[in-house]
């Protein structure tokens, strides 16, 4: 059975993208068939974090209003045949998207695929508010930082009054999942530690990324970091949280980037 | 201040808990409550709309929590053309 996901924030900048990214190319290596939804209308980004960016030809906003049919609009993903992407409209703006319409896209796309993961907008209002609409299950990205927790704290409740699992008395699944963290810096004391966040937030725990070179790496090169490079920290990382919303027990660790001693004298290399 | 000291900077993160903490309790109450005031202010129109037209932005509903006890104020400005003194 399909299963509506909702990547979400509050605060910009943390890595809903990315995440959004990461995580349906991830769903859909491991033979999962996913759509990853940009909601973030008139700020698109997910097509140029997936490399789709010059294949755009129509978007949600022309599907929604009837403009364009559904499989006019989605793009498939060049290297992973089971992963597609819905873009968002640039140039209307976010009340051009209706709640009846954007219900209608997500029945549709619930009947194509095992996965819809919708990239939320940062902030509160209705592009961010109808992302997580109609979601089962929210992965809320937060860095350990105190207007991101802060922020965090705020989708929380708002899953749990907004939606329409909530509004219907039942449970929306939320996932806390950590980006940008460095261990080293929690381990002196230089940053909030996981169990700080988990404990303040009291939502469980999907995953935790670490602060890598890799994801801007992969964000210049269009390509999702579970893709670009698989052996790569956070694309572990990634991976075994995709495999926990699969229901997969996996033990939680913090993959770090293996530097040799050459890297460590050296410092940084050239992408 | 030892030696100790000089080499080592305070750690921020706990500071950075305490205050999220506290914030958070303030954010978390005052969120269930204003949801609340709202349910009860549209049942207390709806109530009072049964019996006599009122203007809407005539009618305030605050709630001043307490320690002990918290106290739930409702204004309503009945305007004299009602009828509803008239005929008490």
């Amino acid at each position: 059975m399909a299963k509506v996901l909702v990547v979400t924030s509050g605060k910009g900048g943390v890595g809903k993208t990315t995440s959004t990214a990461a995580l349906g190319a991830a769903l859909a290596q491991s033979g999962q068939s996913v759509v990853v939804v940009d909601f973030d209308v008139g700020l698109r980004n997910l097509d140029l974090v997936m490399g789709a960016e010059r294949r755009v030809v129509f978007d949600l906003i022309n599907v929604v209003q009837g403009v364009a049919k559904l499989p006019q609009a989605l793009i498939r993903d060049k290297r992973i045949e089971t992963l597609w992407l819905l873009p968002a409209s640039q140039t209307r703006d976010k009340d051009a998207l209706t709640e009846e319409g954007v219900g209608r896209v997500i029945a549709d796309l619930r009947a194509k695929f095992d996965w819809v993961i919708c990239d939320s907008p940062a902030g509160i209002e209705r592009g961010a508010t109808l992302a997580m609409r109609f979601a089962d299950a929210a992965v809320i990205v937060t860095n350990p930082e105190v207007s991101s927790v802060r922020d965090s704290d705020r989708m929380i409740g708002l899953l749990d009054s907004k939606t329409e699992r909530a509004e219907k008395g039942q449970r929306i699944e939320k996932h806390i999942l950590i980006t940008r963290y460095d261990a080293a810096r929690a381990a002196r004391g230089e940053m909030l530690s996981i169990e700080d966040v988990l404990e303040i937030l009291s939502t469980p725990l999907l995953g935790i990324i670490p602060e890598s070179e890799e994801v801007l790496r992969a964000s210049n090169l269009g390509s999702p970091v579970t893709l670009n490079n698989v052996a790569s920290a956070p694309a572990r990382a990634y991976m075994a949280a995709a495999r926990r919303l699969k229901g997969e027990d996996v033990p939680m660790t913090i993959p770090n980037d293996k530097k040799g001693l050459f890297d460590k004298l050296f410092g940084r290399r050239a992408a | 201040m030892s030696m100790f000291n000089l080499f080592r900077r305070q750690s921020s993160a706990p500071i950075a808990r305490e205050r999220l903490q506290i914030l958070l309790a303030h954010e978390r109450s005052v969120r269930g409550q204003s949801d609340l005031l709202a349910v009860l202010r549209e049942e207390i129109l709806a109530v009072i709309e049964k019996h006599f037209p009122i203007e809407r932005e005539n009618v305030q509903i605050k709630m001043d929590r307490g320690d002990a006890v918290s106290i739930l104020e409702i204004d309503v400005e009945i305007p004299n053309s009602a009828g509803l003194l008239r005929s008490a």
